[in-house]
C-alpha cells in the first residue's frame, strides 16, 4: 500500500466535487450531508464529508479498512452517540431536518433510520420476540393479532418466513449465520423505517447466504432508502446504484456505480477499484 | 527468568527442564489441594461425628432450653431464614439499581471513580463495623429496635458492596452488539437496560447475590453488636420481632461449660452447613435455568 500511496494524488480540492449529486438522479434527495467532521476524542475520523443520498436507491460506501465508511454510516442514525468522547460537527439533514440539531429525539430518529450490523446480533430470545421487540418498545402494535401480523410481514419482507414459520418460538440463536442476519433485517424492517443502514451485512456469510442478502437488498429498495457499507467491491457493483469511495476519513469520489467502476474521475478511485491499492 | 539463565544450554535439556517444571507444578498444586481438602474433610467429620446423633425433627422444631437434652434450634433456624430473606429483599433492588447507575449512567467522571474505589473498600470492611453502624443507624436513630428488620438492614449493608461489584461485572459482560441492536430499533436507554441488558446479566447478578448472602448468613459479630438475642423462646413473626440466628445460637452453646452443649452446637453447625449448601445449590440451579432461558 505504501508504494501506491506515495504516488497518490493530493486529496485537497476533492471535497467540492464529492459533494455533487451523481448525474441524472432519478429520485429525490433523502439524506443531505454538509461539511461533516467526526472525532473520536482528539482523533479526527471524518473530514469534511458532503454527500447527497437519494431515496429508493442503494448507495454503497467502499474503501479500505479504517477509512471512516462505517463511522460515517453510524453518524446517519447517531449510533456513535453511545460511544463516549465522540463528537460530530456539520449538518446531516434527513428530509430537510438536521438530525444533529437541537431538540432532536434520537430515539425517534433511530425509528426512522434502521440499522443492520456487520455481525448478526439477534437478541437471546425467540425468533418471534426478536422481531416483536422493536414494535413493543415503540408501542407500535395495539393487539396481539396486529403484533403477529407485523412480525409475519417483516419476516416475509426479509425472505426468511418460509424457513422459520414453524419455529417462531424457538431461540433465534439456533439459526444459521445467514438466517440470523436476515432475522436482523426483519427486525429492522418491523418498525417500518424509511432508511436502512447496513454495515457490511454479508461479510461473515458464505456465498449462498450472501447472494440471498443481495437479492433481498435489491427487493427492499422499492420501499426503503438503503445505504450499505461493503468491503467487497463486486458486491458494491452488483447491488448499488450509487457508490461513494472513502479514503483516510475523506470522501474521494461519489458517482453512479457503473461510472465509479468503469470510468472513475479520480486516479485514487481507479487504483482502489482495480485492486492496485488498499 | 530461568529461560534467560539457561539460554546457552542446548535445546534438549532446556525442554526437559520445562517439562520437569510443568510436572513439579502439577504435583505441588495437587498436594496443596489435598491438604486443603483434608483439613475441610477433617473438620466436617469432626462436626458430623459430634453432632449427627442429636439431629432429629424434634431438634429442628423445639426452642432452646437450659437442659441440653431438650434444646432445639427452631427459633434460630426460623430467625436465620427470616433475616436472610429480608436481607435479600433489601440488598437486591438497591444493589442492582446502584450498579446499573454506576455502570450505565454514571459515566467516567472523577466522582464515579471515587465511588467505585470506595465500594471496593467497603467490601473489605470488617463486619463488626457494619454492626456498629447498624446499631447507631437502624436500632437507635431510626428506632427499629433489635428487630429482624434492623438485623437484615445491617446484613444488607454488608452484602451490598459485593452485590454491586458482581452486578457491575455481570453488566459488563453483556456485549455491546446487543445494546446497539436494541438502540438501533428505537429503544430508549432504560428499555435497553430493562429488556436486554438486565436479563442477560441475571445469572451473574444472582450468583453474586447468593454468594454475598452465604457470607451474611454466617455472620455473628454484626448481629450481636446490634443486640440480637442469644436466648428466645419464640420464633420471629414479623419484621419487628426480636430474633436470633444460627451462628449466634452456636456461639452461645459453644461457650457453655457443659460438654452436652458442645454436641448440640455441633448439630446446629450441621444444620447451618446444610442451609448454606442448599442456598449455593439454589444459586447454581437458578443460574442454569436463566442461562437456558437466555438460549431459548
Amino acid at each position: 500500500m505504501n508504494v501506491v500511496t506515495r504516488g497518490m494524488p493530493s486529496l485537497s480540492g476533492l471535497t467540492n466535487r464529492s459533494g455533487t449529486t451523481p448525474v441524472a438522479p432519478d429520485t429525490p434527495v433523502k439524506i443531505d450531508v454538509e461539511g461533516l467532521q467526526f472525532y473520536y476524542g482528539a482523533k479526527q475520523a471524518l473530514e469534511d464529508i458532503s454527500i447527497r443520498i437519494h431515496a429508493n436507491l442503494v448507495t454503497a460506501f467502499i474503501g479500505p479498512s479504517g477509512c471512516g465508511k462505517s463511522t460515517f454510516l453510524r453518524t446517519l442514525n447517531r449510533m456513535n452517540d453511545i460511544i463516549p468522547d465522540t463528537r460530530a460537527e456539520g449538518r446531516v439533514r434527513i428530509d430537510g431536518q438536521d438530525i444533529y440539531g437541537p431538540g432532536v429525539d434520537v430515539v425517534q430518529l433511530r425509528r426512522r433510520v434502521g440499522m443492520v450490523f456487520q455481525k448478526s446480533n439477534p437478541f437471546p430470545k425467540s425468533i418471534f420476540e426478536n422481531v416483536a421487540y422493536g414494535l413493543r418498545v415503540n408501542g407500535l402494535a395495539r393487539s396481539k393479532a396486529e403484533m403477529a401480523a407485523r412480525v409475519e410481514e417483516s419476516l416475509k419482507a426479509a425472505a426468511i418466513w418460509e424457513e422459520v414459520k414453524d419455529r417462531l418460538h424457538e431461540s433465534a440463536l439456533a439459526l444459521s449465520g445467514g438466517q440470523q442476519q436476515r432475522l436482523c433485517i426483519a427486525r429492522a424492517l418491523a418498525i417500518r423505517p424509511e432508511i436502512l443502514l447496513m454495515d457490511e451485512p454479508a461479510s461473515a456469510l458464505d456465498p449462498i447466504a450472501t447472494q440471498r442478502i443481495e437479492e433481498l437488498i435489491y427487493d427492499l429498495k422499492k420501499n426503503y432508502t438503503i445505504v450499505i457499507v461493503t468491503h467487497n467491491m463486486q458486491q458494491a457493483a452488483r447491488v448499488s446504484d450509487h457508490t461513494a469511495f472513502f479514503w483516510l476519513g475523506r470522501l474521494v469520489e461519489y458517482d453512479r456505480t457503473d461510472k465509479i467502476f468503469t470510468a472513475p474521475a479520480e486516479k485514487l478511485t481507479e487504483d482502489y477499484v482495480t485492486g492496485r491499492c488498499g | 527468568m530461568t529461560a534467560a539463565d539457561h539460554a546457552p544450554v542446548q535445546a534438549g535439556r532446556g525442554n526437559a527442564g520445562r517439562l520437569w517444571a510443568d510436572r513439579a507444578f502439577q504435583a505441588v498444586g495437587l498436594g496443596v489441594l489435598i491438604v486443603a481438602l483434608s483439613a475441610l474433610a477433617a473438620l466436617l467429620y469432626d462436626v458430623w461425628s459430634d453432632g449427627y446423633h442429636r439431629l432429629s425433627w424434634q431438634f429442628l422444631t423445639t426452642f432452646p432450653s437450659r437442659r441440653a437434652d431438650n434444646a432445639g434450634i427452631y427459633a434460630a433456624l426460623i430467625g436465620s431464614i427470616y433475616v436472610i430473606t429480608v436481607t435479600a429483599v433489601l440488598a437486591l433492588p438497591i444493589g442492582v439499581a446502584a450498579a446499573v447507575y454506576l455502570e450505565e449512567y454514571g459515566g467516567r467522571s472523577r466522582v464515579a471513580k471515587f465511588i467505585e474505589l470506595n465500594i471496593a473498600n467497603l467490601a473489605s470492611v470488617p463486619s463488626i463495623i457494619y454492626g456498629l453502624l447498624g446499631l447507631g443507624l437502624f436500632v437507635r436513630m431510626m428506632g427499629m429496635g433489635r428487630s429482624v428488620l434492623a438485623g437484615a438492614a445491617t446484613l444488607a449493608l454488608l452484602a451490598l458492596p459485593v452485590v454491586i461489584l458482581s452486578t457491575r461485572e455481570a453488566l459488563r459482560t453483556v456485549p455491546m452488539s446487543i445494546r446497539e441492536g436494541s438502540y438501533a430499533l428505537g429503544a430508549t436507554k432504560w428499555q435497553t437496560i430493562w429488556h436486554q441488558v438486565l436479563p442477560m446479566a441475571t445469572p451473574g447478578i444472582l450468583t453474586g447475590l447468593i454468594l454475598s448472602l452465604s457470607r451474611a448468613i454466617g455472620e455473628t459479630a454484626p448481629l450481636i453488636t446490634i443486640g440480637a438475642l442469644t436466648y428466645i423462646p419464640f420464633a420471629p413473626d414479623s419484621i419487628w420481632s426480636p430474633f436470633t440466628v444460627l451462628p449466634i445460637q452456636i456461639f452461645n452453646w459453644v461457650s457453655r461449660p457443659q460438654a452436652e452443649f458442645k454436641t448440640v452446637a455441633a448439630a446446629a453447625i450441621i444444620v447451618l452447613l446444610i442451609l448454606l449448601l442448599t442456598m449455593n445449590a439454589a444459586a447454581i440451579l437458578l443460574r442454569d435455568r436463566y442461562q437456558k432461558q437466555g438460549r431459548v
